[in-house]
């Protein structure tokens, strides 16, 4: 009770207390998240690390509500959703609007236009057409795609597909993005670019984001990281280096 | 909010037009099906209506003279023709064969009619009425014959001088109508063989070759190869009589079968083709079920083919009523476009079919009802199958 509390007081965008995930039961049961704690607060950007096969992207799922945790807490946005089971019926409409996602892949719809695929949360949300569309139109211009916002997502190189990927997590203005691994498909450059641009948007919308990833270039950059071993997380200093400027 | 059916259909619309191509050919096969048997229950009902007659007289016990036999005397129509409410009558004689013209032969059906009396060819679309009681014939439009061919029936030839159209048996063959004198001859004179054969029987039968009675055996044999029977009396009933109550009439007096239009309409479409209605029925019913299965399954594929992006929907927060919706319309597309395909091919080919098709407003509406109905059944699959899918299925893979 006593931490519940405090918990629900700290100005953290998303929290979780003690979760656990196992998947399947009896002696098949793989226990991928064995009670783990973790907090960000809005405008930080933290590093999930570790091996393969330790969790990450397991916890990254429950934090997202694609999958239900087995036990264990979760406050979003200072409001409990979790406590060993959803406090929350619709989880699809708090992905919608509370939780932006960013993927190995960018998971673009094809056959909509890279506007509408951004444009399509806020509509999804009740937003009328064209001022999801506006909202789209902007975020595609601070991600520097704007200049593709008629063109199927096929028509886009890696980086750019990626970048839209991001416009779309923040087309709602979630207070917490979840990206797993986003810079996998790209060079180190790109890497560069895209997590650069990640933790400017953090600052300028204040929002908390989790960024899973293995890729050294980035590693050091994070001011504050997990890391992941057989499901259970330890706390760490990062490096905290600076960004890069944008290359031209 | 966008329409996502669209702009999937607009992005993958040579597949989906594909789609909808294959299956407009389903939708046409039963359409013309649906035209076959109006064509038929048409056809059936034609050469009656043509003949404009109120009442059919025919053999007792017989439901002639298109459904069965009927063979009557060709004097029998003077005594009807006193009773009361009997405006006009007429022989007839009906009869199929097979006629030459050219190297081939037609199938036709050979209708005598005598001239002005009901059991005339109706409204002639070419040529002239027959003038001459021998040798002039006039043809439906389907034996695609012509004015000035000359055919071929039994011994004797005949010039086509007109054409109907429209005028069929009940099993469509095409109808060639003949003056009564030459029907008469065209059914019951008999070949030159069969009469020098009847000839010696009669002569050899010494109960009718009797030395004492010289003339009995010419009698008898003038008796046997007379041609004087018909198939049918035709009756008009004058203005302000029943038909049926002059029908009661003739069956009281005469000892002959009688049936009004209705009735006739009756043995024709529910007794003549009825074999071939069911047969046809059968056909639709499994045409109807294969085109369920193959609608169900073309789109059940279609919604598997998205199910990644289905399942990205429902990651970014996508309500099942969106999914849904997207499934069903594009399912009513499939089904509209393909109607539409369907309607268009069956209108296309139906004229090179032998026989005749009819398409009917209410049947196109209802068979367009029945196929977006089966697309909106179809679908119930597909949306069961992407409201199953997992959003987490979106990653990875
Ligand atoms: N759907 C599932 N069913 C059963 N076990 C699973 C499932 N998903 C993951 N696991 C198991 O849970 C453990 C953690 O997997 P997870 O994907 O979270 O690891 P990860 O840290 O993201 O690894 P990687 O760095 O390779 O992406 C692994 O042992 C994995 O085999
Ligand atoms: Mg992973």
């Amino acid at each position: 009770m006593q931490l519940l509390q405090t918990s629900l007081d700290a100005p953290f965008a998303i929290q979780m207390e003690n979760l656990v995930k196992t998947y399947g039961s009896g002696p098949t049961a793989v226990h991928a998240i064995r009670g783990v704690n973790l907090s960000v607060r809005p405008g930080e950007v933290v590093g999930l690390l570790g091996p393969s096969g330790s969790g990450k992207t397991t916890l990254l799922q429950c934090l997202g509500a694609i999958i239900d945790p087995t036990s264990g807490r979760i406050i979003l946005d200072g409001e409990l959703i979790y406590d060993n089971g959803w406090l929350i019926k619709d989880l699809r409409a708090l992905r919608r609007d509370k939780i932006g996602f960013v993927f190995q892949a960018p998971y673009l719809i094809p056959f909509i236009s890279v506007l509408d695929n951004v444009a399509l949360l806020p509509m999804l949300a009740g937003q009328s057409n064209s001022n999801a569309r506006q909202r789209a139109l902007e975020l595609l211009t601070v991600l520097e795609v704007s200049h593709r916002a008629h063109a199927k997502p096929f028509e886009l190189s890696g980086g750019e597909q990626q970048r839209v990927a991001i416009a779309r997590a923040l087309a709602n203005k979630p207070p917490f993005i979840l990206a797993d691994e986003p810079t996998a498909p790209l060079d180190s450059d790109r890497s560069l670019i895209v997590m650069n641009l990640l933790a400017r948007l953090a600052a300028q919308y204040n929002t908390a984001i989790i960024v899973i990833t293995h890729d050294d270039v980035i590693i050091p950059r994070f001011k504050r990281l997990y890391r992941l071993r057989d499901g259970i997380a330890t706390e760490e200093q990062g490096e905290g280096l600076p960004f890069p400027d944008q290359p031209a | 909010m966008i329409n996502l059916a669209v702009k999937e259909i607009a992005y993958s619309w040579f597949r989906y037009v594909l789609t909808a191509f294959g299956l407009g050919l389903l939708i046409g096969v039963t359409l013309t099906m649906t035209g076959l048997v109006r064509g038929m229950m048409d056809d059936a009902i034609s050469l009656i209506q043509g003949t404009h007659a109120d009442l059919w007289v025919v053999q007792d016990d017989t439901m002639g003279p298109y459904a069965e036999s009927s063979t009557l005397y060709d004097d029998l129509y003077r005594s009807i023709a006193g009773l009361p409410g009997v405006a006009e009558v007429s022989n007839v004689a009906y009869l199929t064969v097979q006629a030459r013209y050219g190297g081939t032969d037609i199938r036709v059906l050979v209708a005598g009619f005598n001239h002005d009396r009901p059991g005339e060819p109706p409204y002639l679309v070419a040529g002239r009425p027959i003038t001459k009681s021998h040798y002039e014939a006039i043809a439906d439009t389907k034996t695609g014959l012509k004015v000035g061919d000359k055919i071929g029936i039994r011994r004797d030839e005949y010039t086509i001088v007109g054409l109907t159209n429209r005028m069929v048996s009940s099993g469509g063959d095409p109808v060639v109508f003949i003056t009564m004198q030459d029907a008469q001859i065209v059914q019951f004179q008999k070949d030159n063989t069969s009469i020098y054969n009847d000839r010696n029987r009669l002569a050899s039968n010494p109960q009718l070759n009797r030395p004492g009675i010289p003339g009995l055996l010419q009698a008898v044999t003038v008796s046997q190869l007379s041609n004087n029977k018909i198939n049918a009396v035709l009756v008009r009933v004058s203005p302000g009589y029943d038909p049926s109550g002059v029908a009661d009439n003739i069956r009281r007096w005469k000892h002959f079968k009688v049936y009004t239009y209705e009735q006739m309409t009756k043995i024709l479409q529910e007794k003549v083709i009825v074999n071939a209605l069911r047969q046809l029925g059968m056909f639709m019913g499994i045409l109807a079920i294969v085109s369920t299965a193959i609608i169900a399954l073309i789109i059940y594929t279609m919604t598997l083919g998205k199910i990644k992006e289905i399942a990205v929907l429902k990651l970014v927060g996508a309500k099942n009523s969106t999914i849904a919706g997207m499934i069903l319309q594009e399912a009513w597309g499939l089904g509209l476009l393909g109607f539409i395909v369907g309607k268009v091919a069956s209108t296309l080919w139906a004229p090179f079919f032998p026989k005749h098709i009819e398409f009917i407003f209410t049947d196109t509406i209802v068979a367009f009802l029945l196929t977006m109905l089966i697309c909106t059944l179809s679908s119930i699959i597909g949306i069961r199958a992407a409201l199953k899918v997992q959003p987490s299925s979106a990653l990875g893979g």
